[in-house]
């Protein structure tokens, strides 16, 4: 079997107000006050972080980590983390086994967020309180991540991974872009754009490259696997909206996933033509509403949607040969194949069919109604302030939550995995041990867990397997120990 | 909800949906009419009141 395809996605929220509108203030509020209110503070260990490693060359040294190391941390006890980075806060969910587990914890996130956000504002006047946005830009021409991360077989080469994912990451804006009223670079700006699938495409410069905050690639190649780098590489994918809806950030991951496993089965030989000119093709579909746009290959002309069915035919077909263990139980690929297909069929006649699933129409929906009502232009204020208040979480302002979108999960169970790690990967380890014995955690990180246990040196517990420390493997030693030494003996044991 | 039990409902949504959409054109047309509409009032109450200084003072330093 190739290897499975554990994920999550991390999200900067955009952060707004506080008590002195510095964004750096106010999401430092926002991290210590969810580590008050849950009576907990775990440093972040850096020890094994390299985000300047570079997929396409061979490591000679170690590269200093750019890390702002003074900045809050803490770690949930359902294995996620919650920090500062740069000016905003980000919520990394646990490491999953499927893409509709990382759909759940991605949506947990969003209520960790909230419940921050509340705790934060008790101390504050309301002229003062802090919000906080799941969205991508400020329409000014600043931009912040959503980040998924996916654990692919290293001995892919990372140029098969460029050759093979680019046709898909141009075009699967159609069903997983967020939608944003107007432009804020340049080119855009000259194309008179009033409307894009995508919030983040016109942000992306380069094809492939390292960089995250400026010239941004459309495929990163930041080397940082957080696992066995022999046998495991964990791509790290930087082009996606963050998403409102429960069933486009499940299609993001599952055709992405789906994808992946296809690329480690059978290679790259059967898939699409890569766009002559990828930026220009991500950017041009974005702008393009009528999804008829083109983009030249070697093989002529293809539109997003082509992109999508043939990669629709490819991997369905893939997924009824060999199924698809890696990604997901049959049940949810089935599921998964489902939807897509359903995308698929209504984006190519009736793409208003997905105001429930898909959020640019979502949010399209709700714009070209407020413009016949009001008769606005199209980038009228009230229509920005829409698009800005779609992806604000507090439940009395939030219009993603008025806007009809279709479910995958109860409230309850989002509820619950904000305190209940997934069961199916090493964030299990880590979250009870969180939850359990946070008094002798001294700090966490992806890979690891430093406890002092009282006597003698700190003890450092390795989890470079992260198909290990699953609930599983590990629920009857916790259930046979009652402290972190304990843990620790018996793990040496 | 287990996992098999939110798929089945996932499906049976999907069911409903195309249902709807082979029943009266005309009937289906009026119903999400009026449903925009309230979503409409709905989102008038809860926008920001001062549209122009609330999206220019959402200005956001540069991340990831």
């Amino acid at each position: 079997m190739a290897v499975a395809k554990v994920l999550g996605i991390e999200t900067e929220y955009g952060v707004a107000g506080g008590p002195d509108g510095d964004p750096i203030t106010a999401s430092t509020l926002i991290v210590n006050a969810y580590a008050q209110h849950e009576h907990r503070r775990i440093a972040w260990d850096f020890t094994d972080e390299t985000p300047g490693r570079d997929a396409r060359v061979q490591p000679t040294e170690s590269f200093p980590p750019a890390i702002e190391i003074h900045l809050a941390n803490t770690v949930l006890t359902n294995g996620a983390r919650l920090y500062v980075d740069h000016a905003h806060p980000e919520y990394s969910s646990p490491e999953v086994r499927t893409p509709l587990e990382a759909v759940l914890y991605d949506q947990a996130g969003e209520l960790v967020m909230r419940q921050a956000m509340e705790t934060c504002n008790t101390t504050f006047d309301p002229a003062h309180a802090v919000r906080l946005y799941k969205n991508n830009s400020d329409g000014k021409g600043n931009a912040y991540g959503t980040h998924e991360n996916y654990l692919v077989d290293r001995s892919v080469p990372f140029t098969d991974l460029v050759r093979g994912l680019l046709p898909h990451f141009v075009s699967r804006l159609v069903y997983c872009g967020a939608g944003k009223v107007g432009s804020e670079t340049d080119e855009a700006r000259g194309y008179g754009t009033t409307f894009q699938l995508s919030a983040r495409a016109e942000f992306f410069e380069e094809v492939v490259g390292l960089e995250t905050t400026l010239k941004r690639p459309i495929i990163n190649t930041r080397d940082e696997p957080h696992s066995d780098p022999e046998r495991y590489r964990r791509l790290h994918v930087i082009n996606g909206d963050a998403t409102m809806s429960p069933v486009a950030t499940w299609l993001k991951l599952g055709v992405t996933s789906l994808l992946l496993s296809y690329i480690e089965h059978r290679g790259v030989e059967a898939l699409p033509p890569a766009p002559t000119r990828p930026v220009r093709a991500f950017r041009a579909f974005a702008r393009d509403e009528s999804l008829t746009a083109t983009t030249p290959t070697d093989r002529g002309e293809w539109r997003a949607l082509d992109y999508q069915e043939a990669l629709y035919e490819l991997l369905s077909t893939f997924v009824a040969t060999e199924g698809a263990d890696d990604v997901a139980p049959s049940d949810e690929v089935t599921g998964l194949l489902a939807e897509w297909r359903r995308c698929l069929d209504a984006l190519a006649t009736t793409p208003d069919l997905l105001s429930d699933t898909v959020d640019w129409i979502a949010k399209r929906r709700i714009l070209r109604a407020y413009q016949d009502r009001y008769h606005c232009g199209p980038l009228d204020a009230r229509l920005r302030a829409i698009d800005l208040q779609y992806a604000d979480i507090h439940p009395a302002r939030s219009l993603a939550s008025r806007a009809r979108l279709r479910h995958l999960f109860s409230e309850d169970d989002i509820s619950a995995a904000v305190s209940t790690p997934p069961a199916s990967t090493r964030a299990f380890f880590r979250g009870t041990c969180v939850a359990r014995f946070s008094d002798a955690l001294v700090s966490a990180n992806w890979d690891s867990l430093v406890f002092d246990v009282g006597s003698g040196p700190l003890q450092r517990v390795a989890m470079m397997d992260p198909l290990r420390g699953t609930a599983a493997l590990t629920e009857p030693l916790f259930n046979s120990v009652s402290n972190a030494s304990e843990l620790v003996v018996a793990l040496n044991g | 909800m287990t996992e098999q039990e939110r798929l089945q409902r996932t499906g049976s949504e999907r069911t409903d949906a195309s249902a709807t959409e082979t029943t009266s054109e005309t009937t289906s047309a009026t119903d999400l009419a009026d449903e925009l509409d309230s979503l409409l009032d709905e989102i008038d109450s809860v926008l920001e009141e001062n549209a122009e200084e609330f999206v220019r003072n959402y200005v956001q330093k540069g991340g990831q």
